[in-house]
């Protein structure tokens, strides 16, 4: 992995991220390690993201490493109208790893072509993040204390939720059985469904989650977005019908983890928060050590 | 008769190529992926001709002009079944039939507006995930562009 960009989930291979899952417990147990200090490492941020940005940063102080970046694209020289080949190619200069989210899809794929130095994706627009599909699997890991044979339910916006595109990728190497929970309009598409298929694995779709709530191992809760509707009547039907309830979970297996990229909006009761089923927070955290793995493989320093 | 019909179809030309079954409605777009518009040598065309296989057909025949192989990869896009009769001296020396391609570089443009590949410089690259339905994935925003919504560079 030294030296190898992480641009989409599939660039590792079922080996490269069972390694980092691996090397990310170690972090887990002793997160505060010291073996970046002679490294500088850029985080470039043309697009604001809080949660993404905070996780990579934390994980790259608690081992020691200095940031440089920015958080916005608006005070650099994007917004003088420089390409983003050039802005690769200076911050190259300046740093041994970069950390890139950009709103334009594509845009890590061909920042890692020019760039001397390798990338890690922290999302290009609705294509790919591939450290958030890392740290869904080390979630699953942790909670069901294995990634194989498990029944993962996907519920709400399938279609534009590039977590969901990703993980699904992923989880086919899994031998999973996939349950996909979504309104009409909001299916997984035919381009996620085709990893599915050319893997056999067993999928179904549903409309109700309750259909899904006692056969599962795992439910990943999404956000349906307003913007996705033409219709905001629509919106309003949906958005109150993908909702997870108290109630709906008091059958459900016991080995469930209850699972959500965040930021939630009103997807997952508040009440569910208290069941031991949820970890969403948790599953946050698990980011930071998930990205110390990632960043320390690619240097090399693990 | 049949005979006399096929030589005056294919021979017709002393030097140069023969595109021969093109989709009738395709032929126009034929004409400006090869760039054909602005080339100066006699270029004879004739399109909803009777074909056995493909119900109707189009013809190019371009006089003095010879393709590259990549030049016909841009057809195949919109001609997949297109045959290339390379005519000298009034004689058929070469027959290629197209094929679509597995990779398809700098020919059509990414139909997403948000892709990296419509913001900056970069040449546009694609794999092929159907062939029959012509459906082609991009390198960089892993899109799928389907056939109608291609557009040629």
């Amino acid at each position: 992995m030294k030296n190898k960009s992480l641009i989409s989930i599939n660039d590792y291979s079922k080996e490269d991220q069972l390694k980092i899952l691996e090397v990310a417990e170690e972090f887990e147990k002793k997160p505060v390690q010291n073996i970046l200090q002679d490294h500088v490492i850029a985080s470039l941020f043309f697009e604001p993201s809080t949660r993404t940005r905070l996780s990579f940063e934390s994980a790259a102080n608690r081992l020691g490493g200095k940031i440089v970046g920015f958080s916005e694209a608006s005070n650099t020289s994007v917004k003088k109208g420089e390409s983003l080949r050039d802005s690769i190619l200076t911050v190259a200069n300046y740093s041994d790893l970069i950390i890139m989210r950009n709103p334009l899809e594509g845009s890590a794929r061909f920042a890692s072509e020019i760039s001397p130095v390798p990338i890690i994706n922290a999302g290009d627009g609705s294509n790919q993040h591939p450290t958030q599909t890392l740290l869904d699997l080390y979630s699953i890991k942790k909670t069901q204390n294995k990634l194989e044979n498990l029944h993962v339910a996907f519920i709400g916006d399938l279609k534009y939720g590039r977590t969901v595109h990703s993980l699904v990728i992923a989880l086919c190497n899994f031998n999973t059985t996939f349950h996909l929970v979504s309104p009409q309009e909001l299916k997984l598409p035919s381009s996620v469904k085709m990893f599915i298929k050319e893997k056999n694995l067993e999928y179904n779709q549903y409309v109700d989650i309750e259909d899904v709530t006692e056969k599962a191992d795992v439910l990943y809760m999404t956000r349906i977005q307003k913007e996705r509707f033409s219709d905001p009547l629509e919106y309003e039907r949906i958005k109150d019908f993908y909702v997870l309830r108290k109630n709906m979970i008091e059958n459900t297996k016991e080995n469930l983890t209850i699972m959500h990229p965040l930021p939630r909006v009103n997807e997952i009761e508040i009440e569910v928060d208290k069941s031991p089923k949820a970890y969403y927070f948790q599953q946050a955290l698990n980011g930071v050590y998930v990205r110390q793995a990632l960043i320390s493989l690619i240097l090399g320093l693990k | 008769m049949s005979e006399k019909v096929k030589e005056l179809k294919v021979s017709a030309i002393q030097n140069g190529t023969v595109i021969d079954h093109i989709p009738a409605n395709a032929l126009f777009q034929v004409i400006r992926i090869l760039k054909l518009e602005r080339f100066e040598n006699m270029i004879l065309f004739a399109t909803n001709l009777e074909s056995k296989k493909y119900g109707k057909k189009g013809i190019i025949k371009v006089s003095n002009k010879f393709f590259k192989p990549e030049e016909v990869n841009r057809i195949a896009l919109v001609a997949p079944h297109a045959t290339m009769i390379e005519i000298r001296d009034f004689q058929v020396v070469k027959k290629i039939i197209v094929e679509i391609p597995d990779k398809i570089n700098g020919i059509v443009k990414c139909f997403n507006p948000n892709c990296i590949t419509n913001h900056e410089q970069i040449i546009q690259k694609f794999t092929v995930t159907d062939k029959e339905d012509l459906r082609i994935k991009c390198h960089y925003c892993e899109k799928i562009t389907v056939k109608n919504n291609m557009s040629f560079l």
